[in-house]
Protein backbone atom coordinates (compact mmCIF):
# COMPACT_ATOMS: atom_id res chain seq x y z
CA UNK A 1 0.00 0.00 0.00
CA UNK A 2 1.53 3.11 -1.27
CA UNK A 3 1.50 5.96 1.42
CA UNK A 4 -1.27 7.83 -0.51
CA UNK A 5 -3.33 4.69 -1.15
CA UNK A 6 -2.59 4.54 3.26
CA UNK A 7 -3.42 7.92 4.27
CA UNK A 8 -6.77 7.59 2.20
CA UNK A 9 -7.42 4.35 3.81
CA UNK A 10 -7.15 5.92 7.30
CA UNK A 11 -8.93 9.03 6.27
CA UNK A 12 -11.81 6.29 5.34
CA UNK A 13 -11.57 4.58 8.32
CA UNK A 14 -11.59 7.60 10.76
CA UNK A 15 -14.79 8.72 8.71
CA UNK A 16 -16.68 5.79 9.57
CA UNK A 17 -15.01 5.59 12.68
CA UNK A 18 -16.95 9.16 13.67
CA UNK A 19 -19.91 8.79 12.01
CA UNK A 20 -20.44 4.93 14.28
CA UNK A 21 -19.67 6.91 17.00
CA UNK A 22 -22.37 9.72 16.63
CA UNK A 23 -25.00 7.24 16.04
CA UNK A 24 -24.36 4.92 19.13
CA UNK A 25 -24.80 8.66 21.00
CA UNK A 26 -27.92 9.45 19.77
CA UNK A 27 -29.50 6.48 20.26
CA UNK A 28 -27.99 6.54 24.11
CA UNK A 29 -29.56 9.95 24.09
CA UNK A 30 -33.15 8.64 22.16
CA UNK A 31 -33.34 5.46 24.17
CA UNK A 32 -32.78 7.07 27.60
CA UNK A 33 -35.53 9.38 26.23
CA UNK A 34 -38.33 7.14 25.63
CA UNK A 35 -37.17 5.24 29.05
CA UNK A 36 -38.52 8.23 30.46
CA UNK A 37 -41.15 9.40 28.70
CA UNK A 38 -42.63 5.50 28.81
CA UNK A 39 -41.99 5.49 33.02
CA UNK A 40 -43.98 8.63 33.39
CA UNK A 41 -46.50 6.91 30.56
CA UNK A 42 -47.44 4.27 33.43
CA UNK B 1 -22.62 -15.07 -4.87
CA UNK B 2 -18.80 -14.87 -5.60
CA UNK B 3 -19.45 -15.70 -9.06
CA UNK B 4 -21.57 -12.91 -9.30
CA UNK B 5 -19.45 -10.45 -7.25
CA UNK B 6 -16.92 -11.34 -10.11
CA UNK B 7 -18.79 -10.17 -12.64
CA UNK B 8 -20.48 -7.03 -11.94
CA UNK B 9 -16.99 -5.15 -9.80
CA UNK B 10 -15.02 -3.53 -12.26
CA UNK B 11 -11.45 -5.29 -11.93
CA UNK B 12 -9.95 -1.82 -10.70
CA UNK B 13 -12.07 -1.33 -8.11
CA UNK B 14 -11.51 -4.25 -5.39
CA UNK B 15 -14.42 -4.36 -2.60
CA UNK B 16 -12.33 -4.81 0.24
CA UNK B 17 -9.28 -2.60 -0.87
CA UNK B 18 -10.26 0.48 1.41
CA UNK B 19 -13.14 0.81 4.40
CA UNK B 20 -15.98 2.23 2.79
CA UNK B 21 -16.80 5.72 3.47
CA UNK B 22 -19.66 6.51 5.70
CA UNK B 23 -21.46 7.96 2.66
CA UNK B 24 -21.43 5.08 0.19
CA UNK B 25 -23.26 3.56 3.76
CA UNK B 26 -25.86 6.46 3.92
CA UNK B 27 -26.39 5.86 -0.08
CA UNK B 28 -27.26 2.18 0.11
CA UNK B 29 -30.80 3.89 2.21
CA UNK B 30 -31.65 5.54 -1.26
CA UNK B 31 -31.65 9.14 1.05
CA UNK B 32 -34.06 10.81 -1.63
CA UNK B 33 -36.79 7.99 -1.24
CA UNK B 34 -36.44 7.48 2.24
CA UNK B 35 -37.35 11.45 2.47
CA UNK B 36 -40.50 10.75 0.64
CA UNK B 37 -41.02 7.61 3.10
CA UNK B 38 -40.53 10.04 5.73
CA UNK B 39 -42.91 12.92 4.74
CA UNK B 40 -45.88 10.72 4.25
CA UNK B 41 -44.92 8.48 7.35
CA UNK B 42 -44.73 12.27 9.50
CA UNK B 43 -47.97 13.01 7.91
CA UNK B 44 -49.98 10.22 8.66
CA UNK B 45 -48.71 10.67 11.98
CA UNK B 46 -49.80 13.93 12.64
CA UNK B 47 -53.06 13.77 10.22
CA UNK B 48 -54.06 10.76 12.90
CA UNK B 49 -56.94 12.01 15.54
CA UNK B 50 -55.07 11.01 18.79
CA UNK B 51 -52.11 12.34 20.54
CA UNK B 52 -48.55 10.86 21.07
CA UNK B 53 -45.70 12.01 22.98
CA UNK B 54 -43.44 14.60 20.21
CA UNK B 55 -40.14 11.89 21.68
CA UNK B 56 -42.37 8.64 20.50
CA UNK B 57 -43.37 10.55 17.58
CA UNK B 58 -39.89 10.98 16.57
CA UNK B 59 -39.07 7.45 16.76
CA UNK B 60 -41.82 6.52 14.95
CA UNK B 61 -40.65 8.30 12.09
CA UNK B 62 -37.19 7.53 12.78
CA UNK B 63 -38.09 4.10 12.87
CA UNK B 64 -40.05 4.65 9.73
CA UNK B 65 -36.97 5.89 7.58
CA UNK B 66 -34.69 3.55 9.39
CA UNK B 67 -36.34 0.51 8.46
CA UNK B 68 -36.83 2.16 4.67
CA UNK B 69 -33.05 2.57 4.34
CA UNK B 70 -32.96 -1.02 5.57
CA UNK B 71 -34.88 -2.23 2.96
CA UNK B 72 -33.34 -0.23 0.72
CA UNK B 73 -29.90 -1.64 1.31
CA UNK B 74 -31.48 -5.12 1.26
CA UNK B 75 -32.77 -3.92 -2.46
CA UNK B 76 -29.18 -2.42 -3.58
CA UNK B 77 -27.79 -5.80 -2.31
CA UNK B 78 -30.18 -8.08 -4.30
CA UNK B 79 -29.63 -5.84 -7.40
CA UNK B 80 -26.29 -4.98 -7.65
CA UNK B 81 -25.93 -7.08 -10.62
CA UNK B 82 -29.03 -5.47 -12.71
CA UNK B 83 -27.57 -2.37 -10.99
CA UNK B 84 -24.20 -2.24 -12.63
CA UNK B 85 -26.26 -2.55 -16.01
CA UNK B 86 -28.54 0.45 -16.24
CA UNK B 87 -27.38 3.74 -16.48
CA UNK B 88 -28.91 5.56 -13.62
CA UNK B 89 -27.63 2.74 -10.91
CA UNK B 90 -24.06 1.83 -12.00
CA UNK B 91 -22.61 4.85 -9.92
CA UNK B 92 -24.18 3.10 -6.88
CA UNK B 93 -21.79 1.62 -3.87
CA UNK B 94 -22.48 -1.95 -4.74
CA UNK B 95 -21.84 -1.80 -8.61
CA UNK B 96 -18.72 0.73 -8.24
CA UNK B 97 -16.94 -1.98 -5.69
CA UNK B 98 -17.29 0.58 -3.05
CA UNK B 99 -18.97 -1.22 -0.26
CA UNK B 100 -18.55 -5.40 -0.11
CA UNK B 101 -21.69 -7.28 -1.11
CA UNK B 102 -22.27 -9.17 2.28
CA UNK B 103 -21.48 -5.89 4.17
CA UNK B 104 -24.60 -3.98 2.41
CA UNK B 105 -26.55 -7.26 3.70
CA UNK B 106 -25.82 -7.17 7.09
CA UNK B 107 -26.45 -3.11 7.16
CA UNK B 108 -29.62 -3.59 5.40
CA UNK B 109 -30.85 -6.43 8.09
CA UNK B 110 -29.48 -4.60 11.05
CA UNK B 111 -31.39 -1.42 10.05
CA UNK B 112 -34.53 -2.95 9.32
CA UNK B 113 -34.60 -5.35 12.58
CA UNK B 114 -32.97 -2.46 14.75
CA UNK B 115 -35.86 -0.14 13.65
CA UNK B 116 -38.77 -3.08 13.48
CA UNK B 117 -37.57 -3.34 17.12
CA UNK B 118 -37.46 -0.29 18.58
CA UNK B 119 -40.98 0.87 16.79
CA UNK B 120 -42.42 -2.44 18.84
CA UNK B 121 -41.34 -1.79 21.96
CA UNK B 122 -40.61 2.09 22.18
CA UNK B 123 -44.15 3.21 20.27
CA UNK B 124 -46.67 0.21 19.77
CA UNK B 125 -46.37 -3.52 18.90
CA UNK B 126 -49.03 -3.15 15.64
CA UNK B 127 -46.77 -0.05 14.22
CA UNK B 128 -43.67 -2.52 15.06
CA UNK B 129 -45.62 -5.32 13.50
CA UNK B 130 -47.04 -3.69 10.40
CA UNK B 131 -43.03 -1.73 9.98
CA UNK B 132 -41.47 -5.36 9.69
CA UNK B 133 -44.48 -6.50 6.89
CA UNK B 134 -43.69 -3.56 5.27
CA UNK B 135 -39.55 -4.54 4.88
CA UNK B 136 -40.40 -7.99 3.70
CA UNK B 137 -43.12 -6.47 1.18
CA UNK B 138 -40.26 -4.46 -0.87
CA UNK B 139 -37.18 -6.54 0.10
CA UNK B 140 -38.47 -10.35 -0.51
CA UNK B 141 -42.11 -9.88 -2.40
CA UNK B 142 -40.84 -6.87 -4.48
CA UNK B 143 -37.23 -7.14 -5.00
CA UNK B 144 -37.22 -10.99 -5.00
CA UNK B 145 -40.08 -11.94 -5.73
CA UNK B 146 -42.19 -10.04 -8.27
CA UNK B 147 -39.92 -7.50 -9.84
CA UNK B 148 -38.05 -9.69 -12.21
CA UNK B 149 -40.80 -11.97 -12.80
CA UNK B 150 -43.98 -9.55 -13.79
CA UNK B 151 -44.70 -6.70 -15.93
CA UNK B 152 -47.32 -6.18 -12.89
CA UNK B 153 -44.18 -5.41 -10.32
CA UNK B 154 -44.88 -1.74 -10.39
CA UNK B 155 -48.65 -2.02 -9.17
CA UNK B 156 -48.06 -4.76 -6.62
CA UNK B 157 -44.44 -3.65 -4.92
CA UNK B 158 -46.13 0.01 -4.74
CA UNK B 159 -47.58 -1.61 -2.01
CA UNK B 160 -44.48 -1.20 -0.36
CA UNK B 161 -43.91 2.71 -0.23
CA UNK B 162 -48.02 2.55 0.18
CA UNK B 163 -46.59 1.44 4.23
CA UNK B 164 -45.56 4.49 5.88
CA UNK B 165 -48.73 6.97 6.16
CA UNK B 166 -50.47 3.57 7.34
CA UNK B 167 -47.52 2.88 9.87
CA UNK B 168 -47.38 6.75 11.01
CA UNK B 169 -50.79 6.46 11.95
CA UNK B 170 -51.23 3.43 13.56
CA UNK B 171 -47.96 4.84 16.31
CA UNK B 172 -50.78 7.46 17.51
CA UNK B 173 -54.13 5.20 17.29
CA UNK B 174 -52.62 1.71 17.99
CA UNK B 175 -55.79 0.30 15.55
CA UNK B 176 -56.34 0.24 11.64
CA UNK B 177 -59.20 2.04 10.38
CA UNK B 178 -60.41 3.03 7.28
CA UNK B 179 -58.54 6.16 7.13
CA UNK B 180 -55.39 5.13 7.07
CA UNK B 181 -55.98 2.17 4.63
CA UNK B 182 -57.26 4.92 2.26
CA UNK B 183 -53.84 6.90 2.75
CA UNK B 184 -52.38 3.36 1.51
CA UNK B 185 -54.22 3.15 -1.33
CA UNK B 186 -53.64 6.25 -2.69
CA UNK B 187 -49.73 6.09 -2.41
CA UNK B 188 -50.78 2.34 -4.10
CA UNK B 189 -52.62 4.09 -6.96
CA UNK B 190 -50.09 6.62 -6.96
CA UNK B 191 -47.24 4.67 -7.95
CA UNK B 192 -47.76 2.69 -11.30
CA UNK B 193 -48.26 6.40 -13.02
CA UNK B 194 -45.55 7.37 -11.35
CA UNK B 195 -43.00 4.93 -12.01
CA UNK B 196 -44.34 4.08 -15.27
CA UNK B 197 -43.88 7.80 -16.93
CA UNK B 198 -40.05 7.22 -15.59
CA UNK B 199 -40.18 3.82 -16.98
CA UNK B 200 -41.57 4.99 -20.16
CA UNK B 201 -38.09 7.59 -21.03
CA UNK B 202 -35.55 5.04 -19.01
CA UNK B 203 -37.45 2.02 -21.17
CA UNK B 204 -33.83 1.14 -22.90
CA UNK B 205 -32.09 0.78 -20.02
CA UNK B 206 -34.57 -1.71 -18.36
CA UNK B 207 -34.64 -3.46 -21.17
CA UNK B 208 -31.07 -4.09 -20.89
CA UNK B 209 -31.40 -5.58 -17.47
CA UNK B 210 -34.09 -7.76 -18.01
CA UNK B 211 -36.56 -6.56 -15.96
CA UNK B 212 -40.33 -6.85 -17.62
CA UNK B 213 -41.26 -3.41 -16.92
CA UNK B 214 -44.37 -3.35 -18.71
CA UNK B 215 -43.18 -0.99 -21.14
CA UNK B 216 -40.81 -2.86 -22.35
CA UNK B 217 -43.09 -6.67 -22.16
CA UNK B 218 -46.28 -4.91 -23.28
CA UNK B 219 -45.51 -1.84 -25.45
CA UNK B 220 -45.60 1.46 -25.02
CA UNK B 221 -49.36 1.73 -26.02
CA UNK B 222 -50.50 -0.19 -23.19
CA UNK B 223 -48.29 1.48 -20.93
CA UNK B 224 -49.87 4.47 -21.51
CA UNK B 225 -53.40 3.70 -21.36
CA UNK B 226 -52.42 1.96 -17.88
CA UNK B 227 -51.44 5.52 -17.01
CA UNK B 228 -54.53 7.01 -18.04
CA UNK B 229 -56.31 4.06 -15.76
CA UNK B 230 -54.34 4.57 -12.61
CA UNK B 231 -54.46 8.44 -12.71
CA UNK B 232 -58.26 8.54 -12.81
CA UNK B 233 -58.37 5.41 -10.20
CA UNK B 234 -55.80 8.22 -7.98
CA UNK B 235 -58.53 10.63 -8.66
CA UNK B 236 -60.85 9.00 -6.90
CA UNK B 237 -59.71 7.40 -4.22
CA UNK B 238 -57.45 10.53 -2.94
CA UNK B 239 -61.12 12.26 -2.33
CA UNK B 240 -62.04 9.16 -0.72
CA UNK B 241 -61.08 10.41 2.87
CA UNK B 242 -63.24 13.44 1.98
CA UNK B 243 -66.06 11.80 1.03
CA UNK B 244 -66.37 9.64 4.00
CA UNK B 245 -66.14 12.66 6.37
CA UNK B 246 -62.31 12.12 7.44
CA UNK B 247 -61.14 15.40 6.58
CA UNK B 248 -62.48 18.81 5.61
CA UNK B 249 -62.57 20.84 3.19
CA UNK B 250 -58.96 21.84 3.00
CA UNK B 251 -57.82 18.93 1.68
CA UNK B 252 -61.09 17.71 -0.47
CA UNK B 253 -60.20 21.08 -2.55
CA UNK B 254 -56.96 20.03 -2.70
CA UNK B 255 -57.43 16.47 -3.75
CA UNK B 256 -59.25 17.60 -6.13
CA UNK B 257 -57.12 20.28 -7.66
CA UNK B 258 -54.04 18.44 -7.46
CA UNK B 259 -55.58 15.08 -8.82
CA UNK B 260 -57.82 17.11 -11.38
CA UNK B 261 -54.14 18.30 -12.72
CA UNK B 262 -52.85 15.12 -12.63
CA UNK B 263 -55.16 13.66 -14.81
CA UNK B 264 -54.80 16.74 -17.33
CA UNK B 265 -50.92 16.01 -17.75
CA UNK B 266 -51.89 11.97 -17.93
CA UNK B 267 -54.10 12.57 -20.55
CA UNK B 268 -51.13 13.85 -23.56
CA UNK B 269 -48.68 11.04 -21.99
CA UNK B 270 -51.77 8.56 -22.80
CA UNK B 271 -52.35 10.06 -26.33
CA UNK B 272 -49.22 10.38 -28.01
CA UNK B 273 -47.08 7.64 -29.59
CA UNK B 274 -43.57 8.57 -29.03
CA UNK B 275 -41.19 8.45 -32.42
CA UNK B 276 -37.59 8.06 -32.60
CA UNK B 277 -35.24 10.82 -30.99
CA UNK B 278 -38.57 11.85 -28.65
CA UNK B 279 -37.41 14.10 -25.62
CA UNK B 280 -40.56 12.38 -23.58
CA UNK B 281 -41.69 15.87 -22.63
CA UNK B 282 -45.00 14.88 -20.90
CA UNK B 283 -43.47 12.02 -19.99
CA UNK B 284 -41.00 13.61 -17.88
CA UNK B 285 -43.45 16.57 -17.14
CA UNK B 286 -45.89 13.93 -15.56
CA UNK B 287 -43.33 12.43 -13.51
CA UNK B 288 -41.78 15.45 -11.77
CA UNK B 289 -45.24 16.64 -11.37
CA UNK B 290 -46.13 13.13 -9.89
CA UNK B 291 -43.24 13.60 -6.69
CA UNK B 292 -44.85 17.37 -6.30
CA UNK B 293 -47.95 15.92 -6.21
CA UNK B 294 -47.50 13.09 -3.80
CA UNK B 295 -45.92 16.22 -1.37
CA UNK B 296 -48.54 18.62 -1.71
CA UNK B 297 -51.87 16.13 -1.35
CA UNK B 298 -49.74 14.76 2.21
CA UNK B 299 -49.19 17.99 3.00
CA UNK B 300 -53.14 19.39 2.28
CA UNK B 301 -53.91 16.65 4.73
CA UNK B 302 -51.64 18.05 7.74
CA UNK B 303 -52.67 21.27 6.87
CA UNK B 304 -56.33 20.17 7.01
CA UNK B 305 -56.29 18.53 10.82
CA UNK B 306 -53.99 21.35 12.11
CA UNK B 307 -56.11 24.00 10.87
CA UNK B 308 -59.67 22.59 11.03
CA UNK B 309 -58.85 19.63 13.56
CA UNK B 310 -56.57 18.58 16.53
CA UNK B 311 -52.80 17.73 15.58
CA UNK B 312 -51.62 14.23 17.10
CA UNK B 313 -48.80 15.68 18.89
CA UNK B 314 -49.42 16.54 22.56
Amino acid sequence: MSPEEEDKFKRARRGRNIALALILGGLVVLFYAITIVRIGDG
Amino acid sequence: MKSIMTATVPPQAEPDALPAEWRDFFALTKPRVMSLVVFTGLCGLLAAPGSIHPVLGFTAVLCIALAAGGAGALNMWWEADIDAQMKRTAGRPLPQGRVGRTDARDFGIALAVGAVLTMGLAVNLLAGAILALSVIYYAVVYTIWLKPRTPQNIVIGGGAGAFPPLIGWVAVTGDITLMPVLLFVIIFMWTPPHFWALALFVKTDYAKAGIPMLPVVAGEAVTRRQIMVYSVLLLAVSLAPWWIGGTGAIYGVAALALSGLFVLLAVPVALRRAGAGDAMKPEKRLFAYSVLYLFALFAALVADRLILGQGALS
